[in-house]
């Protein structure tokens, strides 16, 4: 595959520690929305770190390139600058740091347009985006994921997943700690960005965003390997049945 | 220029009394330098703090003519002055915000000027030299009497005797003024020493926001920068203070400040220091009517090569006081931030509560921080705490900053300003936009 995202027999582990993937191969096709569902503890979030650079694993073998280039070489800068985004699973307190000026120094550090961004088109469509989500614009002026519950961080993700508009999103349990209108809303978001030119990886454990979103393809990850895939019908499954069927813990 | 610089080759005697005949100052104020000068004789120099071995008072011009005429207005500064105050944007400051504006160069005000309306109201400002002579009532009434004496410490004493400029600011009764005052100070001869002194009386209900900003040309060969400022907040009344100081990094930043608060007055500190050498800094509030108020917020960067040693010295003298100190201190290469306070609750001040937060940031492996409290409780009835906290950057912070496309050099900038936010909040944003510029310089080859 020439666009997109393609990880090939990835084998990752924690610094010091033991390795977490075995040798992970998926893609991700520019356009498309592909899912990989796991258990708790299969791995999913280590892959998604890894992928973004965080210094907290090793890669010791295997393959990520985006449109055929190797990205495992460079820094979380550059990938980011590449086009990859990670929505983190975890909330990162950045005390101090308004998340509306660091979504703009952001936004103007990856600008690649004409000229230079104007930062009242920038602000009106801040505050569009993330009415859009109902997101309350109040986050806006507060330290990053300073004092937001569980749905106002992954809500805060997506909006600047919206604004950097990256080619490559990949989303860690975005769906978790969303009550039913936001996980629409959300999905919805979604489903207007993935097309044109842009594609996003949902990591979950859960099918409640699936209610609203057809992925393109499902993975099925256990124990650091990917292990099936197939349609929307694994992810029901999964839903009815637990992973049972791809062997217990 | 000679026979405008007092130093070395004039004895300490004949160099004030020469100052205050040249200045035309009524005989108490002569009086007072002298006897200022034999208290700085006195004193040994204190050790208890940072190394001040590297400081010699006899290098030092302790007097400088700025040899330029006073100018009410700006366009009126000779050339070269101009072009700095341009580059530091006071004219626009001036423009926009300022109910005041002044300048001090060298050893003299060179130029003061405030809006029409508050001369109207009965505002005074103007420089201290000025003063003496034009309200010597007022000025001998509050010039080193209760506030600072000139047996406060050492370099208080030296400044009582040799001080020159500085700024008088007096607001009468209920006189709330709504923009703030602002002077800036300058120094660009090689080795001296700069003695203002600054008095700022704001009676009963009255209200005034004072700004100072200092610096220094790199070129310097070093020097002492030792003012003075009292303060009086009266009944009700509010007084903020805001410095922002960028000497040059050879300079001894060794400054006095002081508060006196009366009943449900309020002072606000806001201290940002980022230049000198060596900074000794301890603003004091004396808390002495009931329900007074103070806020101590400090940002300190310590680079390579630099000490600086702040604090707050809070005295809860009568009931239902309260004071918070909030400092915070970012060290980078070798350099040091110390915090350094002292808080005391007299008997009898019931209910006077003092919450003190320090947090440090440590940006290298040989930079370093520490801190100093000293607390003296004499009312059971009284709420004192202190906090303290010492870490450096998180890598999880600063990966999430480079997975948004950030430089890890722009990725430390963005955290540490996010550090200074608590502080750096409270200064006119226009000044903050130049403060959060200075530190991105600073930032600027942190990374190893």
């Amino acid at each position: 595959m020439e666009k997109g995202l393609s990880v090939v027999d990835l084998r990752v582990s924690a610094i010091g520690g033991k390795q977490i993937l075995n040798g992970v191969t998926f893609d991700l096709p520019i356009g498309e929305i592909r899912v990989i569902m796991g258990p708790n503890g299969s791995g999913k979030s280590t892959l998604a770190l890894t992928l973004a650079g965080s210094p907290d694993f090793k890669v010791d073998s295997g393959s990520a390139k985006l449109d055929g280039e190797d990205i495992l070489s460079l820094s979380a800068e550059q990938r980011a600058k590449k086009g990859l985004f990670l929505a983190f699973q975890r909330q990162i307190e950045i005390p101090g740091v308004i998340l509306k000026d660091m979504i703009w120094e952001a936004y103007r550090a990856n600008w690649n347009g004409q000229g230079r961004p104007s930062i009242i088109d920038f602000r009106k469509t801040l505050a569009a985006t993330a009415q859009g989500l109902s997101f309350s614009e109040s986050f806006l002026d507060r330290a990053v994921n300073e004092g937001f519950s569980g749905g106002e961080g992954k809500k805060s993700e997506v909006l600047q997943m919206l604004m950097l508009k990256p080619r490559i999103a990949l989303l860690d349990e975005i769906d978790s700690g969303l009550d039913v209108d936001s996980l629409r809303v959300v999905a919805s978001a979604l489903n207007d960005f993935a097309r044109n030119g842009r594609s996003a990886l949902i990591i979950t454990h859960h099918y409640n965003l699936l209610d609203y979103i057809s992925p393109d393809l499902v993975y099925v990850m256990k124990a650091g390997k990917i292990v099936d895939k197939g349609g929307l019908e694994i992810a029901k499954i999964i839903e009815k049945e637990g992973y049972s069927r791809w062997g217990v813990d | 220029m000679q026979s405008d610089t007092y130093q070395i080759g004039l004895k300490n005697e004949e160099a004030v009394k020469k100052m205050s005949k040249d200045k035309g100052e009524p005989d108490w104020m002569l009086k007072k330098r002298l006897y200022s000068l034999s208290v700085f004789e006195s004193k040994p120099m204190p050790t208890w703090g940072p190394d001040l071995s590297g400081l010699d008072l006899r290098d030092l011009a302790y007097y400088v003519s700025p040899n330029v005429g006073r100018a009410d207005d700006l366009e009126d500064l000779p050339e070269n002055l101009k072009k700095t105050f341009d580059a530091l944007g006071i004219p626009e400051a001036e423009r926009k915000f300022l109910a005041g504006n002044g300048a001090m160069y060298q050893s003299e005000v060179i130029y003061e000027r405030m809006k029409d309306q508050l001369k109207k109201q009965g505002v005074i400002f103007m420089s201290m030299d000025e003063a003496v002579n034009k309200y010597p009532d007022l000025v001998q009434k509050y010039f080193m009497t209760r506030c600072v004496p000139p047996t406060y410490h050492k370099f208080a004493a030296l400044n009582g005797a040799f001080w020159s400029g500085g700024t008088f600011l007096y607001v009468p009764k209920g006189v709330k003024v709504e923009m703030p005052v602002q002077v800036y100070f300058l120094v660009d001869h090689p080795s001296m020493g700069q003695f203002e002194h600054t008095i700022i009386i704001a009676e009963d209900g009255a209200s005034v926001e004072y700004i100072e900003g200092c610096s220094a040309p790199a070129y310097i060969k070093g020097g002492l920068h030792a003012g003075v400022m009292e303060i009086f907040v009266g009944k009700g009344a509010r007084v903020r203070v805001t410095t922002i100081q960028n000497w040059s990094k050879n300079v001894y930043n060794l400054v006095t400040k002081r508060a006196i608060v009366n009943e449900e007055g309020r002072m606000e500190w806001v201290e940002a220091s980022l230049g000198s050498k060596v900074t000794m800094l301890y603003p004091a509030s004396v808390l002495s009517g009931r329900g007074a108020r103070a806020e101590h917020l400090y940002v300190s960067f310590a680079s390579d090569g630099q000490v600086l040693d702040t604090g707050a010295k809070i005295t809860h003298a009568a009931p239902d006081t309260s004071a918070y100190v909030i400092s915070r201190s970012i060290s980078k290469g070798n350099g040091r931030a110390i915090y350094r306070g002292q808080v005391r609750v007299n008997p009898g001040a019931k209910g006077s509560v003092n919450s003190v937060k320090c947090d440090s940031l440590l940006l290298s492996e040989e930079s370093s921080t520490a801190t100093f409290p000293v607390e003296e409780v004499y009312e059971e009835g009284s709420d004192v705490s202190h906090e303290a906290s010492a870490g450096k950057i998180a890598e999880d912070q600063l990966f999430y900053l480079m997975s948004r496309g950030f430089s890890e050099e722009e990725a430390r900038a963005l955290i540490v300003r996010g550090f200074m936010e608590p502080v750096t909040k409270k200064i006119p944003l226009e000044y903050a936009v130049e403060f959060n510029r200075l530190i991105d310089l600073e930032m600027k080859g942190a990374v190893a």
